[in-house]
């Protein structure tokens, strides 16, 4: 058994030594997951595993075997773009791109972990089983991914229209 | 990165039995990793030991059983984790970022080494934790991270780790296997302090395998809490942090539970502390007096005076917020 990227079972690298984004970016041709530091510090290499999000940079590919990654490739196409790639291009959520893959990839997996009623630091009542979709939280959850270009306030823009406007018609009804 | 072989472990026996000496157990990888990229780390085989338990049960008396390889968010989120030991959940979150927690495992989290600059800098700086003998250059060096209780003139690193802040707090104990058997060991007697055997982190023994973390029963903790103090406000190490639980009666303390991050080359349990705290009324001047009573054997280098004041403010702090007291000018 390999591992499934985006759909597609492919072989584990016979070097163990291989990380999960030299992987994809190196032997599979999927550049769209970036390499910013390669330590663990900026988040561009933020892909799915099993819907969860991780950084391929500190995952060996062998530890993968058998599990589902998803990577920016997976989630949108040229003309059928994720509504995520939508909100982001609507609201400037980027100026040099080279974090988005990351950020996306992120904020696909920072919203299932909101809507399970994971706590984050900013969290006030750890007891509560739904957590609001506030800023604070966005911004809190999303702290793992660095924009050198700051566009920050962009790519919250884009979140929160994606995924904010749950909560506003959930609070509704 | 230096070659190795990879072997999977399908439980504690077989880890335990794959294990060698040049051998490193590998959980979510996101510090050995990262270690091994930097050759500090050179291990000759990875013994992946994330197929053992993550499952988190509750013992007979009201405590929890955490497997070794639940992941950190798992831990976080799980509900009696986050109802009667909400400091080890807070804790958690504080730690890292939501990638990375997903990843790291408990025992992992535990085991993960410091975050000082000369430790990582292979190429330029001396390191007694890194190549015992060679001398430190964080003593003299930029040490505004570095640790102001318990060190050495051999090392002044601190523990990185937010969760085992709190583990430290509650009282756990650490479920061991190894060449000998199965054993348990407090939590608090796990890491060690520096000496002069910095390289050496904790007590364990080449093999030895964490399999399990146990939390007692321990009623004084659902009310309890932590706080950390950092550079910025999210995905940054500690500069000084605090676990705390607090239990007060008619306005005296009955029990506490005290514990600081970012100060030393362990997770440190502020007994003192606790001693000055227990029987005497809740109010700031006991609190003060306490975190004073901690911090009277701080020895601070050149550029991290600082932590020995904020210890004492942030333990303050958490106090006052824990009985519901106003302190600090009521700016806290």
């Amino acid at each position: 058994m390999g591992i499934i990227v985006n759909g597609t079972d492919v072989a584990l690298p016979d070097d163990p030594r291989v990380s999960l984004l030299d992987l994809l970016r190196e032997r599979l041709r999927l550049s769209g997951t970036k390499k910013g530091c390669d330590q663990g510090a900026c988040g561009a290499c933020t892909v799915l595993v099993d819907g969860q999000r991780i950084l391929s940079c500190l995952a060996l590919a062998v530890q993968y075997e058998g599990r589902s990654v998803t990577t920016i490739e997976g989630l949108g196409d040229e003309g059928a773009l994720h509504p995520l790639q939508q909100a982001f291009i609507e609201h400037d959520g980027f100026q040099c791109g080279y974090c988005t893959p990351g950020q996306i990839c992120s904020a696909v997996g920072m919203i299932e972990e909101l809507r399970r009623g994971v706590p984050s630091h900013v969290t006030a009542d750890l007891a509560a089983t739904a957590i609001p979709h506030s800023r604070d939280e966005l911004r809190e959850r999303m702290s793992g991914n660095l924009c050198r270009c700051g566009a920050h306030n962009g790519i919250m823009d884009a979140i929160a229209e994606t995924y904010g406007a749950e909560t506003h018609a959930e609070a509704a009804e | 990165m230096t070659p190795f072989s990879y072997v999977r472990a399908a439980d504690a026996d077989a880890a335990v039995r794959h294990s060698g000496v040049d051998a490193k157990y590998l959980g979510g990888g996101t510090n050995l990793v990262d270690l091994m990229r930097e050759t500090i780390e050179r291990p000759g085989t990875l013994v992946d030991v994330t197929g053992l338990s993550a499952e988190i049960t509750e013992t007979d008396g009201g405590g929890l059983l955490i497997g070794a390889a639940v992941r950190n968010t798992a831990l976080a989120e799980h509900g009696l984790v986050r109802r009667r030991y909400p400091m080890l959940a807070r804790a958690i979150v504080a730690g890292a970022s939501p990638q990375i927690r997903n990843m790291a495992t408990v025992a992992g989290n535990i085991l993960q080494r410091t975050r000082c600059a000369y430790f990582y800098d292979r190429a330029g700086s001396r390191c007694n934790k890194r190549e015992p003998g060679q001398g430190c250059d964080a003593i003299d060096g930029f040490n505004r991270m570095h640790a102001i209780l318990g060190a050495s003139p051999a090392c002044v690193a601190t523990h990185p780790s937010d969760m085992c802040v709190a583990l430290a707090a509650l009282d756990a104990t650490v479920h061991l296997s190894g060449a000998d058997g199965e054993r348990r060991l407090p939590f608090a007697d796990l890491h060690r302090l520096p000496g002069d055997e910095p390289d050496r982190d904790t007590v364990l023994q080449p093999g030895d395998l964490i399999t399990a973390v146990e939390l007692p029963p321990l009623p004084i903790a659902a009310r309890s809490t932590y706080r950390k103090v950092r550079d910025r406000s999210s995905y940054a190490f500690a500069l000084v942090s605090v676990a705390a639980a607090l239990s007060v009666e008619n306005g005296t303390v009955t029990d506490v539970r005290l514990a600081l991050g970012g100060v030393a080359h362990k997770p440190w349990r502020a007994s003192k502390a606790e001693q000055a705290l227990c029987g005497q009324p809740a109010t700031e001047a006991t609190f003060r007096a306490a975190a004073a009573a901690e911090l009277a054997a701080a020895e601070p280098l050149r550029d991290n005076a600082f932590k020995v004041e904020l210890a004492q403010r942030t333990m303050v702090a958490v106090l006052g917020e824990l009985a519901e007291v106003e302190v600090l000018g009521g700016g806290a």
